[in-house]
């Protein structure tokens, strides 16, 4: 009995993880722009998409497609950036939501164009395959592995944004916009910075979620439910509230669909909407 | 105010309303055209049922999206729980009587709308969202839970609908649903119309364009958005039940979340805080998926994509609203 809650809370926070490499981008531009970028997780998708067809193609080593995945998610969203989303900042919602979802839609017909809707698996190196044993329980060395990246991106993300000039202007920019601008930071260039560092991270997810959740066009649409929830739940603009709300999300999953399967994703969904309704702006939200 | 630019008197609230309310030769054309397919299009008649119930949900979801503001991405709950209502009714209770099965299936959306509404005017922006995504998502789920009753992933077998008011009975070649269908969306769009266009809508346009002025002057927008939410769900609730009516299937399709997202597309298309934008929104839909998902389904999705960033970028007031400013500025 114990070790069933162990290997679910552990399963849980790996899932949860995953979640926040991938969201984590979305909170910060979020609060930055109020920018809803329903997009987001097709730059996931992409990274994953990077990440599978090196291997496969090119056998570079899974390792290395890992920073890739990120430079080419990274990039491909500066370019999106500079053409489509500046125009829509001033632009209201709903045509945020619009847009964005349109792009989704025409990133999984591209995906489909050039890589079939088949499942994409990917061949792991051997050292990351199979589990060891702990105290008679049995953890898969993958999921921990993604939890070691996962807590080191999340402290090199404090790092930055705690200890760094640059992650000074962000908060700056974040709390305010507008006085942040009056002591002549240049919100605009912070915050494609900032899209472009958050869209390499849904990339490295999307890559690191190829093993956990495979991967098939409609990636960008199935996770765009989970990311929503993360950083709604979490708060805009906090991070440590997304890393919160994603590891409550991942473990409230797993244990859901490991303690009560014939439910679904019923009790995550109720969740989200207690949590929302209690406090709108989020668990660690400031507006 | 913009809107009060019309053409005569209008600088009386009341003058306005009136004139709004007349009925202009593009109107009745228009539904004079709605006729057309049982003379020309016979073969087609089951899409022009489709797009009949299709616009009635996209005219409910207009209501509080396009007159009051409220972005939701999860309308089908109350489509869905409509169309259960009636098919529940008919296959589990064998009471197939249509026009009792309609209003029951309005009525039961419209109190779950109700109660919803007390949670929808709680939240906004990002949070609205979300919730309106979070109420659909669960009541998604928790059909497919209680498959006893709704037959689960397999749909709801044994729905049987008797002949309209004993007479019209419903045939192969879907000219009673389509008569049906046409005619509650009449009966709608008329209701609609009158609320748009009274003092309630323009105090929902208010919310709309800015809701921190409305309590200033007086106004209880709280009161008014649970008003129209609940109105809303309850035609989005008639139209799921004529779905049910008219095909004799409920599937969990009708609570999906694709469901919710097309509708608001459609509106998008056709150009939202009009009632004709919905409805035209509607048939445009669904004719490009009938006829683009004939030639290859997989690349649907990138029509509907490519279409959802133009319209965005180019005509952000949807197709009626770009034709309208064009035929402006040729005058």
């Amino acid at each position: 009995m114990i070790s069933n809650i162990v290997i679910v809370l552990f399963d849980g926070f790996a899932f949860g993880m995953l979640l926040f490499v991938l969201s984590v981008g979305l909170t910060v531009t979020l609060g930055l722009m109020n920018f809803i970028n329903l997009a987001h997780g097709a730059f996931g998708m992409l990274g994953g998409y990077v990440t599978v067809m090196l291997m496969r193609q090119f056998g570079i080593p899974f390792l290395l497609t890992l920073p890739l995945a990120f430079l080419c998610a990274a990039l491909a969203s500066v370019i999106l950036e500079r053409t489509f989303f500046r125009r829509l900042y001033r632009a209201g919602e709903l045509n945020q939501v619009l847009f964005t979802i349109g792009l989704v839609f025409v990133a999984a017909a591209a995906a489909t164009y050039f890589f079939g809707t088949g499942q994409q698996p990917i061949v792991l190196p051997r050292w990351l395959r199979g589990s060891v044993e702990l105290f008679g329980i049995r953890f898969g060395i993958y999921r921990i592995f993604l939890i070691v990246v996962s807590l080191a991106i999340t402290a090199l993300l404090f790092f930055t944004l705690e200890r760094t000039r640059f992650g000074a202007k962000i908060r700056a920019a974040v709390d305010n916009q507008r006085v942040a601008q009056a002591l002549g930071l240049n919100v605009e260039r912070i915050f494609a910075v900032t899209f472009a560092l958050g869209s390499g991270l849904a990339g490295l997810g999307g890559a690191l979620a190829v093993e956990i959740v495979g991967l098939d066009p409609s990636f960008a649409l199935h996770f765009l439910v989970y990311v929503l929830i993360v950083v709604s739940v979490g708060g805009l603009g906090s991070v440590p509230g997304s890393f919160l709300g994603a590891a409550l999300l991942g473990i409230g999953d797993v244990a859901g669909k490991y303690l009560v399967p014939e439910l679904g994703s019923f009790l995550i969904y109720l969740l989200l909407v207690v949590i929302l309704l209690i406090k709108p702006t989020g668990l660690l939200g400031k507006r | 105010m913009s809107i009060f630019h019309a053409t005569g008197d209008t600088s009386q609230p009341v003058s306005w309303i009136r004139q709004r309310n007349r009925w202009s030769i593009f109107g009745i054309l228009f539904w004079l055209a709605t006729l057309l397919p049982f003379y020309f299009f016979p073969a087609y008649l089951g899409l022009a049922n489709q797009v009949a119930i299709a616009a009635l949900f996209a005219l409910s979801v207009d209501l509080v999206l396009g007159y009051a503001g409220i972005v939701t991405l999860g309308h089908a709950m109350f489509f869905g729980l409509g169309a259960y209502t009636a098919g529940i009714l008919s296959a589990r209770y064998g009471w197939g009587e249509p026009i009792s099965g309609l209003l029951l299936g309005g009525l039961v959306a419209a109190a779950v709308g109700y109660v919803a509404s007390f949670l929808i005017v709680r939240v906004q922006h990002l949070a609205l969202i979300m919730v309106t995504l979070g109420l659909g998502l669960l009541t998604y789920e928790l059909a497919n839970a209680m498959s006893w009753l709704t037959g689960g992933t397999d749909g709801l077998m044994g729905i049987s609908t008797w002949q309209i008011f004993g007479t019209f009975r419903f045939d192969l070649w879907g000219y009673t649903a389509y008569s049906y269908s046409l005619a509650v969306l009449f009966l709608c769009f008329l209701a609609c119309r009158l609320i748009v266009n009274s003092s309630f809508g323009l105090s929902l346009r208010g919310v709309r364009e800015n809701v921190k002025r409305m309590p200033a002057i007086g106004s209880d927008y709280k009161w008014h958005l649970r008003k129209v939410y609940t109105i809303s769900a309850g035609i989005a609730g008639i139209a799921g039940a004529l779905l049910t009516q008219t095909t004799n299937t409920v599937t969990l399709e009708v609570l999906s979340f694709q469901r919710s997202a097309d509708v608001v597309v459609m509106l998008i298309l056709g150009g939202t805080g009009r009632l004709y934008g919905a409805i035209i929104g509607a048939i445009i839909f669904l004719i490009a998926r009938d006829q683009l998902a004939g030639i290859n389904p997989q690349y649907w999705f990138l029509w509907i994509g490519i279409l959802l960033m133009f319209v965005v970028l180019f005509m952000p007031k949807g197709i009626l609203g770009g034709l309208s400013r064009l035929i402006r500025r040729e005058e």
